[in-house]
């Protein structure tokens, strides 16, 4: 019990919490606008993967890491336009264009890695962003450590969050997105494009989540290896149900997950021996599933998630 | 009044085999109102939908104001001074009445939304027109009439000069129905020109000033209203004199179902409080009653789509437990739904798919879906009763709203079933296919079918029910003959005065 309260007391925990969920609130945050105008994204796994490769390769090549993070972002609107066209112009299966859309970007990463990158023993490594130094804030006893030890991508996420909650429940522009993702047909009754409205969304949601996949590489690490993203984008899914599609409730809910992640991690340290690893492993997943079944009960769908918009029909 | 406000000229267009409009012309005066007038698919929504921009005419063009409107677009439509209220409502349930209201009024590009101002614009167009909402109201969780006002509202914040509403009055109780058009008269007064779908002859005669009856894509007659009566609208309509069947006696055979004390609770509420009916092979059982108060929980009881908290149930003389859908089409009882959008068919579906839908087993062979009997079932209920604009394969979608009815009637009486449940069977559907659809329950009627018909439509109800039953509240009222009782005493029984229903039967 006091191994547990003395985990909870170190500063460590809680920067490692704020450097954990950093990905994972971008990415939500894409997923969400992508839903909030009716377009699930599922490429999001690959998305992020891709991001990551790119904007760790722009930096390895001697950009700078803002640039390499705008490449990421600038590969994800690739991507977004590309789901966008085959779901929203064409009408296609969201499901299905989205986990193509991983497939082949997941791939095609590696294979772009492999090809660009000499193949040694150990992967090449870049100089990632180093931690902000606020003046005051970060010499703070324990919050100085625990909260103002972050690089300035997670202050941008966490801005980014407000951002979004502004824009989407406080300007013309987000009432537009919201309403193409309730009913594109009222919105198009208003004299709104719902086809342009769903590209809008789906290019700048997706430039979200490969700036996501770039945190990985360009701040949490320093290389990049194919396989880790881990499942980052299907917790980012699961997290915009969490949030009921609400900027504010996704922060929350990546700050929740990585505390359980970084609390099971510590954990093992100290009560290793005793259980099988896996089992600490799961603890995040299983308390997100829990607590995606208490929250999603209450949430609203945006009523036109999933259904494809063709105009002159009823 | 002589300043032409609108002018459709020419207008043509196709859809695949069907022409849909041809060669439509007409024009609006400020001020006036007209009443666009025809069968189900006879273009009406068609044209209204050119006028909005949301389809492209193929041929002629339309002026507002003098000025001609670039076709298929709506912006340019809302911006001309052209309102819209669909016949299906273009809402979002999730947002609130003041964002549904907003949505697109302000520029994209705007820093924020400038919400007291528009807040205050929805209030002072609310008092004008006399229209009250609560804009923070989310929009779901208000009324059918509540949601058609925050259509119309809608329309008024763009600054409308043109209103178009479609069927408005499809989806309303006649209180709220009387309520909408003293609102549209007084919008007329005062300087909007209006044009309105209905089916209903006597709105028509009582608003319009004018009345333009459509018919198979063309204008066929042009009439101002006080020089016209219900029964020329009704032959210009259809081509041919129209008359609402009557019931004749009969007597009724043995009862095929009963209710005693059933209370239905669902969510914690009470839906159906102790009811008592009983249904007779060869009758007609009336329920009336404003909508809300039950007909939809009796509809599922019926139909298999609910479980009874208490009270018995016994169908043909045997007692039942709860029965399954499948246990309910086996049984030989019809259902006809009263959201047939949301109930009745499947959109994206062909209509013989619908068709077959609820007796899959009937047409399985080997394990798959015996597509050439179904085919066959579809065209048979298509040409048996009069369904119109589709083939059997064409998707359900594609139907006006009033053939889409009488496909979901076909279905259900095509094989006789001894018991029909008939929820709002008429709602949408022009004086033709009204006349058509009573006289085919009539005809079940004949048949030894037991018909429970649960209708707002008084008029309907008493021209066909043997007994009458009011639902208020979820209690139903002890039955009543159609005889011995006036429309407004019928009026009393659904408010929950019952002493009308003293002798009962
Ligand atoms: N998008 C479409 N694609 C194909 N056919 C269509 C389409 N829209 C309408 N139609 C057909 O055009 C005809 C006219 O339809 P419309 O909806 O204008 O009828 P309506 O007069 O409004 O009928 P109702 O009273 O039943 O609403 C119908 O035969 C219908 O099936
Ligand atoms: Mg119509």
């Amino acid at each position: 019990m006091s191994d547990i309260l003395d985990i909870l007391a170190s500063a460590g925990l809680w920067a490692a919490v704020l450097r954990i969920a950093t990905p994972l609130i971008f990415a939500t945050l894409g997923a969400l606008l992508c839903e909030r105008a009716g377009v699930l994204n599922l490429g999001i796994e690959g998305i992020m993967t891709f991001g990551a490769m790119i904007g760790w390769f722009a930096v390895w090549n001697g950009a700078d890491l803002w640039t390499g993070l705008f490449v990421a972002a600038l590969s994800g609107m690739v991507f977004g336009a590309l789901h966008a066209a085959l779901t929203v112009t064409l009408g296609l299966s969201q499901h299905v264009s989205g986990l193509g859309v991983t497939l082949f970007a997941s791939s095609f990463s590696y294979y772009l890695f492999r090809l660009l990158v000499p193949v040694e023993g150990t992967p090449p490594k870049i100089i990632p962003f180093q931690p902000l130094h606020i003046p005051v804030l970060s010499d703070l006893p324990f919050l100085g450590q625990a909260v103002f030890t972050q690089t300035a991508p997670t202050w941008l996420a966490i801005v980014l969050a407000l951002a979004l909650a502004f824009t989407l429940f406080r300007t013309p522009l987000g009432l537009a997105i919201r309403m193409t993702g309730e009913n594109p047909h009222a919105a198009e009754s208003q004299g709104i494009n719902p086809m342009v409205i769903r590209y809008g969304a789906v290019i700048a949601g997706s430039a979200l989540m490969a700036m996501g996949g770039a945190f990985l590489t360009l701040s949490a690490f320093d290389s990049f290896i194919p396989t880790m993203v881990q499942g980052r984008g299907w917790i980012c899914i699961a997290l915009v149900v969490f949030a009921s599609w609400r900027p504010g409730r996704a922060l929350a809910g990546a700050l929740l997950f990585a505390f359980f992640d970084a609390f099971q991690l510590r954990l093992q340290t100290v009560m290793g021996g005793a259980l099988p690893y896996q089992l600490f492993l799961m603890v995040p997943f299983v308390l997100s599933i829990l607590a995606l079944a208490v929250m999603a009960r209450r949430a609203r769908v945006p009523q036109a998630l999933m259904q494809p918009y063709r105009r002159g029909e009823r | 009044m002589s300043e032409t406000v609108l002018d459709i000229s020419q207008v043509s267009k196709r859809f695949g085999a069907t022409l849909a409009n041809d060669t439509i012309s007409l024009s609006l005066e400020r001020g006036e109102i007209i009443a666009l007038l025809g069968e189900n698919g006879a273009g009406k929504t068609t044209l209204m939908s050119m006028l909005f921009g949301h389809y492209t005419p193929d041929s002629g063009h339309i002026s507002v104001m003098g000025r001609v409107l670039p076709p298929g677009r709506p912006k340019a439509a809302i911006r001309a001074g052209i309102g819209m209220v669909h016949q299906h409502f273009s809402l979002a349930p999730n947002l609130s009445v003041l964002e549904n209201v907003m949505t697109g009024t302000e520029s994209l590009w705007r820093p924020w939304s400038d919400r007291a101002k528009g807040r205050a614009r929805l209030m002072e167009i609310s008092a004008r027109f006399g229209l009250k909402v609560s804009p923070d109201a989310r929009l779901g969780d208000l009324s059918v009439g509540e949601q058609q006002r925050v259509e119309i509202l809608k329309a008024l914040y763009n600054d409308a000069k043109i209103l178009v509403l479609d069927e408005p009055t499809a989806v309303l109780t006649n209180v709220e129905a009387e309520h909408m058009f003293g609102n549209l008269k007084d919008m007329a007064r005062q300087g909007l020109s209006i044009i309105f779908i209905s089916h209903k002859l006597d709105e028509v005669m009582a608003t319009a000033d004018r009345i333009v009856v459509l018919r198979g894509g063309r204008v066929v007659a042009e009439r101002r209203a006080v020089e016209t009566s219900k029964a020329e609208l009704a032959g210009l309509m259809v081509g041919r004199e129209v008359k609402r069947p009557l019931r004749e006696p009969a007597t009724p055979g043995a009862v095929v179902l009963e209710a005693k004390a059933v209370t239905l609770r669902e969510g914690g509420v009470e839906r159906l409080k102790a009811v008592d009916f009983h249904l007779r092979a060869g009758e007609v059982l009336g329920i009336i009653g404003v909508s809300g108060n039950g007909q939809a929980a009796l509809a599922r009881l019926t139909g298999g789509l609910a479980r009874r908290s208490a009270g018995e149930i016994t169908l043909f003389g045997q007692p039942v437990g709860d029965l399954s859908v499948r246990e309910v089409v086996g049984a030989g009882i019809g259902r006809i739904p009263e959201d047939r959008n949301h109930d009745g068919v499947i959109g994206e579906m062909a209509i013989w798919e619908n068709g077959v839908l609820e007796r899959l087993p009937e047409f399985t062979r080997g394990g798959l879906v015996d597509r050439k009997a179904g085919m066959e079932f579809a065209r048979r209920i298509i040409e048996g009763f009069d369904v119109r604009g589709g083939t059997p394969a064409s998707r359900i979608r594609l139907l006006s709203g009033g053939n889409m009815q009488k496909l979901i009637l076909g279905r259900n009486l095509i094989e006789h079933p001894k018991i029909l449940i008939a929820a709002q069977p008429a709602r949408g559907l022009d004086e033709g296919a009204v006349a058509a659809v009573h006289e085919r329950i009539l005809a079940a009627r004949r048949a030894g079918t037991a018909v429970l018909l649960i209708s707002e439509d008084l008029d309907e109800v008493m021209a066909l029910a043997d007994r009458i039953q009011a639902i208020t509240g979820g209690r139903l009222s002890p039955p009543v003959r159609p005889e011995g009782i006036n429309a407004r005493q019928l009026g009393l029984m659904m408010a929950g005065e019952w002493g009308a229903a003293e002798h009962a039967v």
